[in-house]
């Protein structure tokens, strides 16, 4: 069908108009949220007087005391500390399988990697929290407890499940960055007389170490964020860590278990907005990191 | 329960006809006036409740017995937890805040409660629940407090075997927490030292009892089951009839509140709540006790009175 110039002109316009209506939605929604977020994060410090220097580096949790200077007892240190710790022991965890399983999907068994480990991998993605939550509680607590004694909840039970978790991410992502390294650089090395262990070891592993970095970051956001299966397993003390063993709690364990407990505007309330501005922070650090590392690696080539 | 018709009545309900259109999205097909029947056409209009998760199977399952009767009415019903509940019928952006607690008890401000219309449908009964392999039957309201302050941690200390005790809390606002620790503690405080173990859920607290040994927790009488085992207080067995005469001291009542001038919808299914047909057979079979029962009554300051 022809169309004349104006109305393809016209048709055009509505196009961008369309499309750039859905990208202001987006923008006008994260805003809000970051703002929502904000405004009642802050108000633990500017509402409710808590310094912010005591809310995270106290080590007492307890917002419905009050302190001798009339203060919420409010520290955020063992939650911050918890988050942290089983955000980095699940990587450690998941990273050695995950780089694994992509040498051998990308180098050593390219179609059986493409045609049914990915997909199975990537099932595991779909998979709700709560399974994973109960798969822990069922399975890993008692298997901890069996051989390290104590209840079994805590940093290394959660660390295990939330491995499980975030190895699609870190899977995926890792064997993408593998299969980006041009064939070419295969082939120099093989043309040198490498053998493949020399190769993956000297050319393809180098080569995609932005984007194994970038995997692991993405693995790290996911089990700093995530809650439900962590909830589960972690035992939710708010205690300052004391070993990988004993209950402790993360940001996200302490928020959704208490939110719903809470009634908008108390004292309670606000500081638990004031972690989730925590983990905001942190996020966005972690979407910093990636494209910080992203950059380096492009400029490198 | 007094029922004050009025022209606030009036104005309410128009208003909440006017917001059933802006919820026109989220309640369609509701609302509509049921063509047939000449009663049921009458009322007509949405209701949303919101709040306890722990009284949540109780209201659905009236509000869909309210609803195949009167058809007219869209009757929503959302957890989201006592807090949420309260805060949202403060804010009046809901007709009816359920809660496991008294509203006194959640805003920081007590006059904003009185603003507020408590309706008490039903009573809930709570006990310690540990697990199978503890090997006691019955604990004093003082070795209780021991055990939940954290001066009592060995099972040998209350007359059992040599094993470590592993408190299992409600998280620090739940109702249910709220209840125990008002009938055990009795304000007793807990030192910051004791950072026992919190779930948020009644059924991740019964897996957790269940699969930890030692393990001990408290649980409403609808959440006991055969893998757990339910502890005598003071010699006093937890069921229904020693909790309608106060022996059994760890039981709070389930609110539903509504602002004190609800509209026709609402203030017909409180008293749907209220009456046998809930009262008799609903309330029982989703494992709660009838407020018409109870033999005492207690107000928001925890004082008993004979009823």
């Amino acid at each position: 069908m022809a169309l004349s110039t104006t109305s393809k002109r016209r048709l055009e316009r509505r196009g961008q108009f369309i499309s750039g209506l859905a990208v202001l939605l987006v923008v006008v929604l994260v805003c809000t949220l970051i703002f929502m977020v904000c405004s009642r994060g802050i108000a633990t410090f500017t509402r409710d007087g808590v310094p912010l220097g005591s809310f995270l580096t106290g080590r007492t949790w307890n917002p419905h005391q009050s302190n001798e200077l009339g203060q919420p007892t409010v520290g955020a240190l063992p939650m911050v500390l918890g988050s942290f710790g089983v955000t980095l022991l699940s990587c450690a965890f998941s990273l050695p399988f995950a780089l694994g399983a992509s040498i051998f999907v990308v180098e050593v068994a390219p179609t059986f990697g493409r045609k049914f480990f990915r997909p199975l991998v990537e099932l595991l993605t779909g998979i709700p929290s709560v399974v994973f939550g109960v798969i822990g509680l069922t399975m890993v607590v008692p298997w901890t407890r069996s051989w390290a004694g104590g209840t079994g909840y805590g940093i290394l039970s959660s660390s295990i499940v939330l491995a499980l978790m975030i190895f699609p991410t870190m899977m995926s992502l890792t064997a993408d960055a593998l299969s980006a390294v041009p064939d070419s650089y295969r082939d120099g090395s093989y043309g040198l007389g490498c053998t493949r262990w020399q190769t993956v070891c000297h050319v393809v592993l180098p080569t995609a170490l932005p984007g194994i970095l970038t995997a692991t970051i993405m693995g790290m956001a996911r089990a700093f964020g995530e809650a439900l299966a962590v909830q589960m397993v972690i035992g939710n003390a708010a205690q300052m860590p004391s070993s990988l063993l004993t209950p402790a709690s993360t940001l996200t364990s302490i928020i959704t278990t208490s939110m719903g407990n809470e009634a908008m505007g108390t004292v309670y309330n606000d500081v638990l907005w004031s972690l989730a501005l925590i983990l905001l922070i942190m996020s966005m650090a972690f979407i910093l990191l990636v494209h910080l590392v992203g950059r380096k690696g492009s400029s490198n080539d | 329960m007094s029922r004050n018709l009025s022209r606030r009545q009036f104005v309410s309900t128009a208003g909440a006809l006017s917001a059933l259109f802006a919820l026109g999205a989220c309640t369609t097909g509701g609302g509509r006036p049921g063509p047939s029947d000449p009663a049921a056409a009458r009322l007509s209009g949405s209701v949303v409740a919101v709040g306890s998760t722990a009284l949540q199977p109780l209201v659905e399952a009236a509000a869909e017995q309210f609803m195949a009767d009167n058809p007219g009415v869209q009757i929503t019903v959302q957890g989201g937890g006592s807090g949420q509940g309260i805060t949202q019928i403060h804010e009046g952006s809901v007709q009816i805040g359920n809660s496991d607690v008294f509203a006194e008890s959640k805003l920081d401000n007590k006059e904003d409660a009185k603003r507020l219309t408590d309706n008490k449908v039903a009573v809930v009964g709570m006990g310690p629940v540990v697990n199978s392999s503890v090997d006691v039957d019955d604990l004093t309201l003082d070795q209780l407090k021991g055990i939940f302050t954290g001066s009592i941690t060995n099972w040998g200390q209350v007359g059992g075997a040599d094993a470590d005790i592993v408190v299992i809390n409600r998280a620090s606002g739940s109702g249910t927490r709220a209840t125990f620790e008002g009938a055990v503690l009795k304000g007793a405080k807990v030192p910051d030292t004791f950072t026992p173990q919190e779930q948020d859920s009644s059924g991740t607290v019964a897996k957790m009892v269940t699969e930890t040994p030692g393990a001990i927790s408290y649980l409403a009488f609808s959440y006991f089951a055969n893998d757990l085992k339910a502890l005598k207080v003071d010699g006093v067995e937890p069921a229904p009839e020693n909790v309608e005469t106060n022996d059994w001291t760890i039981w709070a009542y389930e609110h539903m509140y509504t602002s004190s001038a609800p509209d026709e919808a609402t203030q017909a299914f409180i008293d749907y709540m209220l009456s046998d047909a809930v009262q008799g057979s609903l309330v029982e079979q989703t494992g709660y006790i009838p407020v018409s029962g109870m033999r005492v009554a207690v107000d928001a300051e925890g004082n008993v009175t004979k009823a």
